[in-house]
């Protein structure tokens, strides 16, 4: 309790050094943690394809075919829940697990792009295009929760 | 929990002041986190434990053996399972020999010289993380000075300076000095008479002259005042030839550039603060030291498969990842630290809350690179002894080591700490695709980059098998919602752990956490 009166103070300096970096608004955690420096954080891809090989590649493989340790890294190839729009962008939005929330990484554009990218690709043939402003309207809806 | 700035702290103080006297100031002063450095209070006093009591400890992180080093000294009979080949966790440093396999099955071998490491996780210790010192003092770890801020480091942005990299002294030196000019132009303008007091203006006037190196006309120019700072053309000498002369600052727009000031505020925070220490050999002599406490307790290699709780007892499964065999360990309580990738994955015999806590945290990730150079050169050719040089590229900071200065022979550079979407696209890199990346990347700082360098390792945290990820993301909402179900005591199972505390990814989170779950655990345990 009383690191978190202290932090405070100091947060809206930190935060504010992050969120300019290219990272969106980064969480606060991100900020007291010290995992990564300040640096660029957003990818600069445009195609769905490129958002994949960019960032989903670096958990999900090259494949989507997910790994194996002492948890499971989720395959995306052939999964039926990709068949639910909303829970992709859920998922891709505000993370879960080994998830990160990627709202602040990748823009509106990206996500959608991404989003209809695995749902037609790696053995997943699923219909349905989603675009930017279902995005933002996803990730508006969530926030007023 | 934000509170206390509210109210402003210092008339709150003044009243506990006026109304307490010292001792009563001092005391309220330490509450509020203004005297203490952490919430440490010593190590937990855990008395009266009941005799044959029995805890069984998931994971060998620091949370797990702080936890099992304190509860066996208080009488209890701790086991921890650990599914590594290594106690540790992310307490984790890889030296030559050593093998790194990721969970696309891709594997490392580390080629470093002897006495050569990376600590691909954790590598400082801020001097007011007590819990963390306190536990290296007790155990003999020997420590020495992490070189935090290096102002002969370099900062360099695509952007600013010609994309040319720039010393953090000539950069801090620059910056200081523009806001000054312009805050002291403010001033002479009458912008702030609504602001501040006639008195205040002069006093600040002369703070902007002083702190910013100005000239006479109060301007931040080329000088040797101000290069006495940022750095000489031709240092000052002896002799004939002794005159030094001076530096060309830097304009307005360059120092704009947010690398600029992104760097000067990163060691403003408390946790970045110097006096920074790293022990002696690598991040893992910690760990080390406290599984030597623990020799015997420890089982690695044995994968927790499912938690179960009833009145009596827990009952862990797990399975040996060697010879294949399954198997079940039963204590009176668990203390619990594996991390929530792999936990929300795991059958957990607790409350829906508490396993609506542990679905919900996101975690975020990293990638550092460690890239073996054949010698000194950033110490011999350019005078960086340790400390880092920042960059916009995706490679984010490259850094030096803290240790073994002058030495002759090989050494190893922090190639590159990439965190945000950058962790991401390194991680799904091949480990050669990843040093290529740092080489290529690197080489805007240091032109001998490629020539010196000799073999590297890539270290990508989604990737690791045993965690998939670097560490816990709250976000306040998240924190409003979950936290206080995911660290309650829940049956005869207790969650410990980096995830469980608001200290975010440091050492002294695992270990502050652990202190506080196995205490109230102790509570329960004797009062049942
Ligand atoms: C890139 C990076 C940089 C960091 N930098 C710093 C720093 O400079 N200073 C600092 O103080 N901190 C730093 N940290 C944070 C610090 O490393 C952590 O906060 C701390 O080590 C976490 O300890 P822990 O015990 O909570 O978890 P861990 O150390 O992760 O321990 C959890 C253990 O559980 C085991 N496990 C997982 N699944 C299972 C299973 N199914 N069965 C059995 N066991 C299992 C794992 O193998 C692991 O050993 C950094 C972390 C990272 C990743």
């Amino acid at each position: 309790m009383r690191q978190a009166g202290r932090w405070h103070g100091r947060l809206a300096i930190a935060a504010g050094v992050l969120s300019l970096c290219g990272a969106g608004a980064p969480t606060l955690a991100q900020s007291l943690g010290d995992t990564s420096s300040v640096g660029p954080s957003t990818a600069r891809s445009t195609t769905g394809e490129q958002t994949y090989r960019d960032i989903c590649q670096a958990c999900h493989m090259a494949h989507a075919e997910g790994g194996v340790g002492a948890g499971r890294v989720p395959a995306l190839a052939g999964d039926p829940h990709l068949s639910d729009p909303d829970f992709v962008l859920a998922r891709v939005l505000h993370g879960q697990g080994g998830m990160p929330a990627f709202a602040d990484m990748l823009s509106a554009e990206q996500i959608a792009g991404v989003t209809n990218y695995v749902r037609t690709h790696f053995g997943n043939a699923y219909t349905g295009t989603i675009t930017a402003g279902d995005v933002r309207r996803r990730s508006t809806d969530a926030a007023s929760d | 929990m934000i509170e206390f700035e509210t109210p402003s702290r210092r008339a709150l103080l003044t009243a506990i002041g006026k109304a307490g006297g010292t001792l009563a100031l001092y005391q309220a002063m330490t509450a509020l986190g203004h005297a203490a450095p952490t919430q440490f209070s010593g190590p937990p006093k855990l008395a009266g434990a009941k005799p044959g009591a029995s805890v069984i400890i998931l994971g060998s992180g620091l949370a797990g053996m702080a936890a099992a080093y304190e509860m066996s000294k208080a009488g209890y009979k701790v086991t921890i399972l650990e599914y590594q080949d290594r106690p540790g966790g992310r307490n984790y440093s890889v030296r030559g020999g050593d093998v790194i396999k990721e969970t696309s099955g891709t594997v490392q071998h580390v080629r470093f010289a002897p006495g050569n490491y990376l600590n691909p996780g954790p590598w400082r210790i801020p001097y007011h993380h007590q819990a963390l010192l306190h536990y290296c003092q007790e155990f003999g770890v020997a420590l020495e000075p992490f070189v935090q801020i290096n102002h002969a480091g370099y900062i360099h942005s695509a952007d600013a300076y010609g994309g040319k990299p720039q010393r953090f002294a000539e950069v801090s030196t620059d910056f200081k000095g523009h806001v000054a000019e312009l805050l002291a132009k403010a001033v002479n303008k009458n912008a702030l008479d609504d602001t501040i007091t006639k008195e205040d203006k002069d006093k600040l006037l002369e703070a902007m002259r002083g702190w910013g190196v100005l000239d006479k006309n109060m301007a931040y120019t080329s000088n040797l005042r101000t290069s006495a700072q940022r750095g000489f053309d031709r240092p000052p000498g002896g002799g004939v030839n002794g005159a030094p002369t001076p530096s060309e600052v830097a304009g307005l727009t360059d120092v704009l550039d947010p690398r600029v000031w992104q760097t000067l505020g990163l060691y403003l925070n408390t946790t970045m603060q110097t006096t920074m220490f790293q022990p002696v050999g690598g991040i893992d002599m910690i760990g080390k030291a406290f599984a030597k406490k623990l020799a015997g307790k420890i089982r690695l290699n044995s994968k927790v498969t499912k938690i179960a709780q009833d009145d009596a007892s827990v009952t862990v499964d797990y399975e040996d990842v060697v010879t294949g065999k399954k198997a079940q360990a039963k204590a009176d309580f668990c203390v619990c630290t594996i991390p929530l990738p792999i936990l929300s994955q795991i059958e957990v015999q607790v409350s829906n809350a508490k396993q609506a806590a542990i679905n919900s945290l996101p975690y975020q990730s990293s990638c550092k690179i460690g890239l073996e150079m054949k010698r000194r050169f950033w110490e011999q050719d350019e005078q960086i002894y340790g400390g880092h040089s920042f960059t916009t590229q995706s490679i984010s900071q490259l850094s030096y080591p803290s240790t073994g200065f002058f030495k002759p022979g090989p050494a190893v550079v922090l190639g590159a700490y990439a965190g945000g979407a950058a962790a991401y696209q390194f991680a799904g890199m091949t480990p050669e695709e990843r040093i290529e990346t740092a080489l290529n990347q690197g080489s805007v700082f240091h032109k001998q980059y490629r020539e010196e360098f000799s073999n590297g390792v890539a270290v990508a945290w989604s990737r690791l098998p045993w965690i998939t990820a670097c560490a816990s993301s709250w976000t306040d909402d998240l924190r409003k919602t979950h936290y206080q179900d995911l660290v309650s005591v829940d049956g005869r199972v207790v969650l410990a752990g980096e995830h469980c505390s608001y200290i975010g990814a440091w050492m002294e989170a695992a270990l502050l956490s652990s202190i506080d779950a196995i205490s109230r655990l102790h509570q329960r345990a004797v009062a049942a």
